[in-house]
C-alpha cells in the first residue's frame, strides 16, 4: 500500500513527461511531411475551406462587435481626458496588437478546433486511423499535414480580416456615434501603429494556428492512450473538452510570452 | 461542381484575407512597397529625449513626413535623426528642425520652419539648424534652483 502510494509521483511524472514527448514528436512527423513531397494541393484547400473560409463569418460578426466595444470603452475613458482623438490610435493598437489574434484564435478553436479534435478522435475509437496504416496510407501525412498547413495559412488571414472589421466597428461607433472627426481616427490611427504592431499580431496569429492544430489534432490522434480510450463515444467527447481547455490557455501563455519578447524587440 | 464551389470559397476566402492583410501592412504598418517618392534628411540634435521611430514630421502644422532612423553619433555624443519628407515640400537651406510635444503628455514630433535661403535641400544633406527637446523636468528645476540663489 505505501510502497504503491510512494511510486505514484514517479508514474505520474513519467506518464507526463511521455505525453509532452508524444506531442513534440507528433509536431516534428506533421512538419516532417509538410516540407517533404509528394504535396498534394487539394487536401490542403478543403482544409482551408473549413478551417478559414468557413470560420469567416464567425469572425467578421465577433470583430465588428469587439472593434465597436473597445470604441465605446475607450471613447468613455478618454473624453475625460480630453485625448478623444486619441481614440483611432487605442482601438488600432488594441486590435492589432493583441485582441485581433487572441480573440480570432479562441474563436477558432471552438468552431474548427473542437471539429478537428472530435473527427480525428472518432477515426482513431472507429479505427479507421489502424485501417489507413493498414492500407501504407501515412495517416500523419494524409490527416495531419493539410490540416496544420491549413493553421499556418488561415490564421493570419482571419486575424486580418478580424482587425478591419474591428477597426470598421470602431469607426462606426466612434465617428459614426460619437462624432470623432474622421481624420483624427484615421490618421491617429496610422501615425500611431507601426509596422512592428502589425508584425506582432501577425507573428502571433501564426503561432496560434500552429498551436491550435497541434493541440487538437494531437489529442484527438492519441485518444487510444489516454485514461479516457476505451470509452467509445463518450472518450471522443471528454478529450475534446480537454483539447479546447489546452489549446485555449496555450494560445493565452504564449500570447503573454510571444508578447514579452516581441515588446523586447521593438525600439523605444 | 462541388470541387468548383470549394475552390471559389477558398479563393474568395484567401483574397479577403489578402486584401486585409494587405490593408494592415501597407495603411498602418507603413511598408513602402512602392516607392513614396518622397527624400531624405539627416537632422543633429543634442537631446530627442522621447522622439520614436514613425514620429510625424510637420511643417506648419501640416504633415509632411516621418521619422524613419534614429541613432547616437559615437564622437561628439548627439542623436543623428533621419526624416523622410514628401515628395513636394522642397525645404530651403537653412530651414529649423525642432523637436515638440504634442499637448502636455502627447508624442514628441519634428517641428520644421522655414528658413529665407533661395538655396533649397537635396536629397542626403543635413538640416543644419535645430533645436533639441525641451524637457519640462530641466525647465522647471532651473526654475526653482535659480530663484532660490537670489
Amino acid at each position: 500500500m505505501i510502497a504503491r502510494l510512494l511510486s505514484l509521483p514517479g508514474a505520474w511524472t513519467l506518464r507526463l513527461i511521455g505525453a509532452w514527448g508524444r506531442m513534440g514528436l507528433f509536431l516534428l512527423h506533421t512538419v516532417g511531411r509538410i516540407l517533404s513531397p509528394p504535396f498534394h494541393l487539394q487536401p490542403v484547400l478543403r482544409q482551408v475551406h473549413f478551417l478559414g473560409a468557413r470560420s469567416t463569418l464567425v469572425v467578421v460578426v465577433s470583430g465588428a462587435f469587439v472593434g465597436m466595444v473597445v470604441a465605446l470603452q475607450f471613447y468613455d475613458t478618454l473624453v475625460r481626458f480630453g485625448s478623444v482623438s486619441l481614440l483611432g490610435s487605442a482601438v488600432g493598437l488594441s486590435l492589432t496588437r493583441e485582441l485581433g489574434p487572441v480573440l480570432t484564435a479562441l474563436m477558432v478553436i471552438g468552431r474548427a478546433g473542437s471539429a478537428i479534435c472530435a473527427e480525428i478522435g472518432i477515426m482513431r475509437s472507429d479505427e479507421q486511423i489502424d485501417g489507413l496504416e493498414c492500407m501504407a496510407v501515412d495517416p500523419y501525412r494524409y490527416l495531419m499535414a493539410p490540416r496544420l498547413l491549413a493553421g499556418i495559412v488561415a490564421l493570419p488571414l482571419l486575424t486580418a480580416i478580424f482587425i478591419v472589421v474591428g477597426i470598421a466597428g470602431g469607426w462606426l461607433i466612434g465617428v459614426g456615434l460619437f462624432g470623432v472627426s474622421d481624420g483624427a481616427y484615421f490618421q491617429g490611427m496610422y501615425d500611431t501603429v507601426l509596422w512592428s504592431d502589425v508584425r506582432m499580431g501577425l507573428v502571433k496569429s501564426l503561432a496560434f494556428g500552429l498551436l491550435i492544430v497541434w493541440i487538437t489534432a494531437a489529442k484527438g490522434y492519441f485518444l487510444h492512450l489516454t485514461r479516457f480510450g476505451n470509452l467509445g463515444a463518450e472518450g471522443v467527447s471528454r478529450v475534446t473538452t480537454d483539447a479546447v481547455v489546452y489549446a485555449s490557455i496555450a494560445v493565452l501563455v504564449a500570447d503573454y510570452l510571444l508578447s514579452a519578447i516581441l515588446l523586447k524587440g521593438t525600439p523605444t | 461542381m462541388k470541387e468548383r464551389f470549394l475552390e471559389l470559397t477558398v479563393g474568395l476566402f484567401l483574397l479577403a484575407g489578402l486584401a486585409a492583410l494587405g490593408y494592415l501592412s501597407v495603411r498602418l504598418g507603413d511598408v513602402g512597397l512602392l516607392d513614396d517618392g518622397g527624400y531624405t534628411l539627416t537632422a543633429r540634435f543634442t537631446s530627442i529625449s522621447g522622439l520614436k521611430p514613425g514620429a510625424v514630421v510637420e511643417l506648419a502644422g501640416v504633415r509632411v513626413g516621418k521619422v524613419t532612423g534614429i541613432r547616437l553619433d559615437g564622437e561628439d555624443y548627439e542623436a543623428v535623426v533621419e526624416l523622410r519628407i514628401d515628395r513636394n515640400v522642397r525645404l530651403q537651406e537653412d530651414s529649423t528642425a525642432s523637436i515638440r510635444t504634442q499637448g502636455i503628455i502627447g508624442d514628441r514630433f519634428v517641428k520644421l520652419s522655414p528658413g529665407g535661403s533661395e538655396e533649397y535641400l537635396q536629397a542626403g544633406d543635413e538640416i543644419l539648424e535645430t533645436e533639441p527637446a525641451i524637457s519640462l523636468e530641466e525647465l522647471i528645476s532651473k526654475y526653482i534652483f535659480e530663484s532660490g540663489k537670489k
